[in-house]
């Protein structure tokens, strides 16, 4: 029985990154390792990613982003309004694309878009987006905690993970008060809403986070996830820290947008920021 | 009273869920009266009134089970309604909010209020002005003499609140590119010190107002069943969101004033489809959600 398992999502081509992670998590111990898709994007020499992936046996669904690459299309449809960032969003999905073998991504297609597992007791949903959309972003400041409750009960599940926008976080969800000065128990941590009630259909929301490329907090970190079922749910976000340095230069190397290595070096969003809210646009630099 | 163009509609659209929730807060009153008003807002314009609170209460209470995912306040101007900042907050602790507002009468206690309630809360408070040129002259030809200067007042304020409004700006020079019109909007917002400018470009909706000023639909602009047979559904407003106004539940806020527009009494009645037969519809079919916020896109693959 699944105990203990390993997330991520968004290796952008970063295999350094995604090797570091891998290293930490076979020294943690883990029953699996999942990955929520989006190989590609943004970083250097895509095919170096696919062996790593299969050598620790990673379980993969796909991602929007490898969607667009199986099935061929011109670009990644990202349709961002500012003409700035369609130019950069076009710059790495074309270099991802020629530097993609024709096998890895052929195989890309034969990934599932989405999986489900047993986790000690709960029924866990695994997907890109979110479960009705793959390439639909679910942002912590921009999802109510009524709509994930709907999602689990529609899905059937009582804990969804999911990745795509870059940047991870947790939501428990428990019952709403709709009435009176505001709802204590909203956004606890699940180890406090477990200390709090001992209910037993607890129900939750985890956004993995990305390996790809840090999540716009001025540092170069970053990050996957273990999700424990021993038997309560325990969420723990795990920083990861690499050669973010050599990434950089091989990026360069490969003539990849200065904008791009500048978040890498720097920890801050250069690009694609319109798709932000406000709350998390404001943490961000730019 | 806006009348169908389509004998048979085009399509059947269902709900596929309630992400959505609008408030027709203020109805179609406004201190500003634009030329390009697609409701024909203004001081006079009664059509729709003020939602009392109890009823956007009771909608709020009824939407959590519903498993709404966000909120938008327009009008109409919001900021006129009695309520709106305690209905905000309110609505903060359930959800994001969007805010549809011109800006030119926001208050600092107000937005002091409202700042706080964003950092108290999980979500996002997101205000979304109106603005329809970069420059003086071209704004004030749309929305009234002295509207320029009075909401980049507005503007100013928001920013100094901690807010990062995104700027809308209607597709009214349409000799400009969206994406011309896009860089003199950044660049603008940039000189005024606005050092992260959101920039958000909507076409026009040649409904209301908007008629007199142009022109209305054009017979070709249409959408029929051939058009909508490979289009994905999901890219409509109506398949995902319904309007509170004073009057009953609305389909969407575009079409406020269509005949059969009107769905339901409350939420519940408010959820059945809706059959597209509105030239208006034909500007959803060219552009998608154009009433939603970037951090909600809804591209298909
Ligand atoms: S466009 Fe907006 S600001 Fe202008 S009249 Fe209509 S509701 Fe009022
Ligand atoms: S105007 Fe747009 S949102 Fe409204 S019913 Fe027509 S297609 Fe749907």
């Amino acid at each position: 029985m699944l105990r203990r398992i390993a997330l991520f999502g968004g290796i952008y081509n970063n295999y350094l990154a995604l090797e570091a992670a891998l290293r930490d998590i076979r020294q943690r111990g883990v029953d699996g390792i999942y990955c929520l898709g989006d190989f590609g994007a943004f970083g250097p020499h895509p095919d170096r990613v696919f062996p790593l992936i299969w050598d620790y046996q990673v379980e993969c669904i796909q991602g929007n982003y490898d969607q667009s690459l199986a099935r061929d299309l011109p670009d990644c449809q990202c349709g961002y309004t500012d003409p700035r960032d369609n130019y950069f969003a076009r710059i790495s999905y074309e270099y991802t694309y020629q530097h993609t073998s024709p096998e890895n991504r052929r195989w890309l297609g034969t990934l599932p878009t989405q999986r489900r597992l047993l986790l000690g007791r709960y029924r866990v949903l695994l997907c890109h987006g979110s479960p009705r959309k793959i390439n639909e972003f679910l942002w912590e400041s921009t999802t109510s905690t009524a709509f994930l409750q709907w999602l689990c009960a529609t899905y059937e599940a009582d804990v969804i993970c999911a990745t795509h926008t870059g940047i991870k976080w947790q939501r428990n969800l428990e019952a709403i008060q709709t009435s009176g000065r505001g709802s204590p128990l909203l956004g606890r941590t699940m180890t406090e809403a477990c200390a709090h009630s001992k209910a037993t259909t607890a129900k939750l929301f985890v956004n993995v986070g990305v390996l790809g490329r840090p999540e716009n907090d001025g540092t170069p970190r970053v990050w996957y996830t273990i999700l424990e079922a021993d038997p309560e749910l325990r969420v723990e976000f795990v920083p990861v820290e690499y050669d973010y340095r050599r990434l950089a230069r091989e990026m360069r190397d490969e003539k990849l947008p200065e904008e791009f290595v500048e978040t890498i070096l720097t920890g801050w969003w250069t690009t694609c920021l319109e798709i932000l809210p406000a709350k998390e646009r404001k943490r961000g630099k730019f | 009273m806006l009348l169908p163009i389509l004998e048979e509609a085009a399509a059947t659209v269902h709900l596929a869920h309630l992400d959505d929730l609008w408030f027709q807060i203020t109805g179609t009153l406004c201190n500003l009266a634009c030329r390009h008003c697609f409701i024909s807002c203004s001081p006079h314009n009664h059509t729709f009134g003020f939602i009392p609170r109890a009823q956007v209460e009771e909608a709020l209470a009824e939407s959590v089970a519903l498993g709404v995912k966000e909120y938008y306040f327009t009008g109409g101007e919001p900021f006129l309604h009695p309520d709106i900042v305690p209905l905000v907050c309110q609505a903060l602790r359930l959800g994001p909010v969007t805010i549809l507002t011109n800006a030119t009468v926001l208050r600092d206690d107000w937005l002091r209020e409202l700042a706080h309630a964003e950092r108290e809360s999980l979500y996002s408070l997101e205000f979304r002005v109106s603005l329809d040129g970069y420059e003086a002259e071209r704004n004030d030809a749309v929305r009234g003499a002295g509207t320029f200067a009075r909401t980049m007042q507005g503007v100013r304020r928001l920013l100094e609140h901690g807010f990062l409004p995104v700027i809308t700006v209607a597709h009214v020079e349409e000799e400009l590119s969206p994406e011309t019109l896009y860089h003199c909007f950044v660049e603008m917002l940039r000189r005024f010190g606005y050092d992260r400018p959101r920039v958000k470009i909507l076409p026009l909706l040649r409904l209301g107002a908007e008629t007199q000023r142009t022109r209305g639909y054009l017979p070709q602009e249409r959408v029929t069943a051939e058009m909508l047979a490979d289009f994905d559904l999901d890219q409509l407003l109506c398949r995902h969101a319904r309007v509170l106004t004073d009057r009953g539940v609305y389909v969407c806020p575009i079409l406020l004033e269509a005949a059969d527009a009107r769905l339901g009494d409350d939420l519940q009645s408010g959820l059945r489809s809706f059959s597209l037969r509105y030239s208006a519809c034909y500007t959803c079919y060219l552009h998608g959600t154009i009433c939603a916020n970037a951090s909600a896109q809804r591209r298909d693959l």
